[in-house]
């Protein structure tokens, strides 16, 4: 299936023109967020996370490895994400597309780079043994913002994973199975995420937060904005389009905050709702 | 209206036999002539039993003669342009099928305008063919170029409702704003009004509307628009 057109003049000057009467396509707000969805299976570590109609799996898998020799008290998190032209006609399997290499890179920093599981906790016997994480992601529906939602998945997911309990008595490691003791979860620095805005080519016109598919392709350049709730920024990426004033950019980190506080509560909540909902028994 | 599978053999006879879409006929040398079904969907036919067809549901557009489709135009090819109407292939439309067109005089189309047009031609492993002027009166009728507006994707199923004269949804909300719509069976409805907001509000009705997008009933429509701001 070749790539597809962009998209058609009237559309082009329609979403223009709707933009700089500040209205969506979908009647959201410039600055709305569409509200997440987050479906746990029944596995711990698997969740799917919907923005609309944009949705992304998202699993954790545990497993003990020897430790590189260059860091032998560290454990290792890898992530792979690879985009199939499930996810929408114009990815192709096998050559990475401009999108996906910036989702790839945008995913090692929010989720790797910037510490979100500590990784000496990973650590079971000092240059024997060792967790590794793999975080894979499948996107399953693109319409618009992949990075935001794949960013989201990602890490409650990590969230809502429970590795087996290990006990190490001198060099014996004895790893325990869930129904022997209580699975343990992954200490976690923190919890960022990833917001997306999209700037247009006429500088009169708003950013707008959470782009949909067709307002993404038309617009101009994209900045992602990644912070946790206690509004400490770990990422920003700007891969060119407009120029930017740096109080321009503040805004925009300000509004990021104040829906990084929002989506912590929902996750919290959701999060809260799923464990109860699971059969714990406690001997 | 049963529901059949693919697959699944169906009991129609009449003198005058006409198979509509989902419908094959299959000979075989011990029977004659059979019937099956290649589609899932509701099994319907005419009131003299003469006509059958299977009522489904899909978003890809399989290209047929004769049907209305919204296209873009993605290059210009020789004397005509190659238009993507969202079918396997892309479809060409040559530059003098156009009302009043000749040699000297044919339209002006960029790459990336936006044209309701009719498939002249369609078989299964060739290029679709448009053309914008009816078939009998060969005059425009409606067809060629649109301007402004904007185009809303559906399902093969939505175009088909909103082309059935009784369905509620077009004079719904043409009683609340005036507006101008072309239907391209292709899953591609181009709205103008106005406003913008009014456009918007139009393509999220028929979002909602839309079988796939949950089949929003009358009430519920009205109950929506008025959550809008219109």
């Amino acid at each position: 299936m070749p790539r597809p057109p962009s998209p058609s003049i009237p559309e082009k000057d329609f979403l223009y023109g709707a933009l700089k009467q500040a209205l969506r396509l979908d009647g959201r707000a410039p600055l709305e967020m569409r509200t997440p969805s987050l479906d746990f299976g029944p596995e711990l570590g698997w969740v799917e996370c919907a923005l609309g109609k944009t949705r992304v799996l998202a699993q954790v898998d545990a497993k003990m490895v020897k430790p590189p020799p260059e860091r032998p008290l560290e454990g290792i998190i890898s992530i792979h994400s690879e985009i199939s032209p499930m996810a929408s006609s114009e990815y192709e399997p096998g050559r990475p597309s401009d999108e996906e290499v910036a989702i790839t890179r945008m995913l090692d920093k929010v989720l790797r780079r910037s510490d979100v599981v500590d990784k000496e906790s990973l650590c079971v016997l000092a240059g024997q043994r060792v967790w590794h994480l793999r975080l894979t992601l499948h996107c399953l529906a693109d319409a618009g913002n992949m990075l935001d939602c794949a960013c989201l998945a990602g890490v409650v997911a990590l969230k809502h994973f429970r590795r087996p309990e290990v006990e190490v008595v001198g060099d014996e490691v004895t790893v325990h199975r869930p129904s022997e003791r209580a699975p343990v979860p992954l200490s976690m620095h923190h919890t960022p995420f990833c917001f997306t805005f999209a700037y247009f080519p006429d500088p009169a016109t708003p950013p707008v937060l959470d782009p949909s598919h067709l307002e993404q392709q038309l617009s101009a350049g994209l900045v992602s904005v990644a912070l946790n709730a206690q509004r400490e920024l770990c990422v920003v990426q700007k891969a060119g389009g407009v120029p930017l004033a740096a109080d321009e950019l503040l805004r925009v980190v300000d509004v990021a905050v104040g829906k990084a506080k929002e989506l912590d509560k929902i996750v919290e909540a959701r999060l809260k709702e799923d464990w109860l909902g699971r059969h714990v028994e406690v001997r | 209206m049963p529901l059949v599978l693919p697959g699944e053999h169906i009991p129609a006879q009449h003198v005058n036999l006409k198979l509509g879409p989902g419908l094959l006929q299959l000979s075989s040398v011990e029977e004659g002539l059979s019937i099956i079904s290649t589609r899932p969907g509701d099994l319907t036919h005419s009131t003299n039993r003469s006509k059958w067809w299977i009522e489904s549901n899909s978003r890809r557009y399989v290209p047929a003669a004769q049907e209305s489709v919204i296209g873009v135009v993605i290059a210009r090819s020789g004397e005509g342009w190659r238009v993507d109407i969202g079918s396997a292939h892309m479809a060409s439309l040559d530059g003098l099928a156009f009302e009043g067109a000749t040699k000297r005089n044919r339209p002006n189309l960029k790459v990336g305008s936006l044209l309701y047009a009719r498939v002249s031609l369609a078989h299964k492993d060739m290029e679709p063919e448009l053309e914008c002027f009816d078939a009998q009166t060969r005059k425009a009728e409606g067809f060629g170029e649109l301007k402004g507006g904007f185009v809303v994707r559906c399902s093969l199923k939505m175009c088909r409702m909103l082309l059935d004269p009784k369905h509620f949804l077009l004079p719904l909300l043409g009683a609340r704003f005036p507006l101008d719509t072309a239907t391209g069976l292709n899953g591609k409805i181009w709205i103008t009004t106005k406003e913008a907001r009014h456009v918007i509000a139009a393509s999220r009705c028929v979002e909602a509307v839309d079988p796939d997008g949950g089949g929003m009933t009358e009430v519920g429509v009205k109950k929506f628009l008025s959550t809008m701001d219109i």
